[in-house]
């Protein structure tokens, strides 16, 4: 199905080009969806603040994203309709992967080292645990990051914004957990880029995360914005989350303790793995 | 209830002596559109050699709510040995060629189609149904989705199976794979639609979202 004069990379690259779906009661002709015929932000904005609103008087409280959210275009056709099953976890959905030093390099953390030269922004550094919802440590377990450069411009060979790539910045790291569960890179401050969802879309800067857990029914991507964004009331995907208090955890905190003397920023950034259908037994062998 | 008194293979561990007030599960995101440089690995699909005697294709087509192919989804998935044992080894990033890790990510294709090479799970206790975890991500899904993917040969075990006796007939197939003339297994995903793939949630985490 690929040729064999692809690369690996050529055969794995993203498929941004797709035009955004339209809105529920739209034509869904592909015409309709480019720029020009886009929907407005005071659009958007209004759809969820109306959604916003329905939450608000319904009382209840919810802690994730919805994945029927509308004006993020794109999950359209994308959630799922009907209820979830729930199920009692078994032994494989109890256990994780293990990834160890044959995995990931030391150096991997480090998204400014990584090529010949300096990356071109405001060097950072986001520190922090991930945890599950008791409180243990995930212990050297993979923590994956990608992200834009300083310009807001992904190295991804759809990524169309008009902002220079810079050629000593990948934007991907990686790294395993300490014993503490702690995680930490060094990189760039991302950019804000603009996206095709509506008309003036732009994403808040933000770092993809994936991470795992003890148990697989813990694993979560997501992404961690900065303090004080303007972005935030504007964008759909971090308004997926329609609880307010629920959407700042994936606020990072500014943290002078992490900046370093005349050398870099610091971000302190905590993330717990709900799920863990584990319970908490008195103090067992170490296995360590 | 369901659990099997075999060991896990992550440590439990204490808490930390200083955990945050907050320990609220963190919310998930989409994976967006461009993990595709850094997620997928070379042979994240390959959890065994293809020339393995043990090996087994694993493929299908992810669709969205209009039938159409999902090119921009990220497969994974999660799985015992043959014999029904939890891999604990790790090397799934950088694989030996020998070691059976259990763990294989892949990226779809332009067509929305994934292809994995392994091992067919063993069962992990006597009479029980053996099972892939799989996880889908894609961009437009605002988080992640579970689901298994049974073998179909052992009716008996089908049959008394938790989760699939729990589940209306039409909708119990979603889950168990189709078994294809050249012995490789066929499991499609419908994010959407009348015969929509069932989805899994376990205790602890919240079904928001789902259509609500
Ligand atoms: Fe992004």
């Amino acid at each position: 199905m690929s040729s064999t004069t692809e690369t690996f990379e050529d055969r794995h690259r993203e498929h941004d080009a797709v035009p955004a779906t339209p809105p529920p009661g739209l034509p869904a002709d592909p015409a309709a969806s480019s720029d020009a015929a886009a929907d407005s932000q005071s659009q958007l904005s209004e759809e969820m603040e109306r959604i916003q609103r329905g939450y608000e008087a319904s009382g209840e409280r919810e802690h994730g994203p919805r994945l029927d959210y509308a004006p993020y275009r794109s999950s359209v056709l994308r959630h799922p309709t009907k209820d979830p099953h729930h199920v009692d976890p078994e032994l494989i959905e109890l256990s994780s992967p293990a990834f160890g030093h044959r995995d990931v390099g030391d150096l991997e953390s480090d998204l400014t080292i990584q090529s010949g030269g300096e990356p071109i922004g405001e060097r950072i550094k986001v520190r922090g645990r991930i945890l599950d919802s008791a409180g243990r440590p995930v212990r050297g377990q993979l923590v994956e990051v990608w992200q834009a450069n300083a310009a807001g411009r992904y190295i991804h060979k759809r990524d169309q914004h008009p902002a220079p790539i810079d050629p000593n910045f990948t934007g991907v790291g990686r790294c395993l957990t300490g014993q503490d569960g702690s995680y930490e890179f060094t990189t760039i401050k991302p950019g804000p880029y603009p996206w095709k969802n509506h008309r003036n879309a732009w994403r808040p800067a933000h770092i993809h995360f994936s991470l795992f857990g003890t148990d697989f029914t813990q694993r979560l991507i997501t992404q961690m914005y900065f303090p004080g964004d303007p972005l935030f009331s504007l964008d759909p995907i971090y308004r997926s989350i329609v609880d307010d208090q629920a959407r700042r955890r994936l606020v990072a905190e500014y943290d002078h303790e992490v900046s370093e003397h005349e050398w870099l920023l610091g971000y302190r950034w905590d993330i717990v793995l709900g799920g863990s259908n584990r319970t908490w037994t008195e103090p067992e062998e170490d296995e360590r | 209830m369901s659990r099997e008194p075999q060991q896990t293979p992550v440590s439990r561990g204490r808490p930390v002596a200083d955990p945050p007030a907050d320990l609220t599960p963190t919310p998930g995101q989409t994976i967006g559109p461009f993990y595709g440089y850094a997620l997928p690995y070379e042979g994240g699909e390959r959890l065994v050699d293809r020339a393995d005697p043990r090996a087994v294709r694993l493929h299908g087509t992810v669709y969205d709510g209009a039938g159409d192919p999902v090119p921009d989804c990220l497969l994974e998935i999660w799985q015992p040995d043959e014999h029904g044992r939890v891999p604990r080894e790790p090397g799934s990033l950088l694989r030996d060629g020998y070691t059976f890790t259990g763990f294989g990510r892949a990226p779809a294709d332009r067509a929305g189609h994934y292809d994995f090479t392994t091992l067919e799970p063993g069962a992990t206790a006597p009479g029980r149904a053996p099972y892939l975890l799989l996880t889908v991500f894609a961009r437009g899904l605002l988080d992640r989705l579970f689901t298994r993917i049974y073998l179909p040969e052992d009716a008996v075990a089908l049959a008394a199976d938790p989760v699939l006796s729990g589940l209306p007939e039409q909708r119990r197939s979603t889950l168990v794979a189709e078994r294809e003339p050249s012995g490789a297994l066929r499991f499609d995903v419908r994010l959407q639609g009348e015969d929509e793939t069932v989805f899994l949630t376990y205790p602890g985490q919240s079904s928001y979202g789902f259509g609500r």
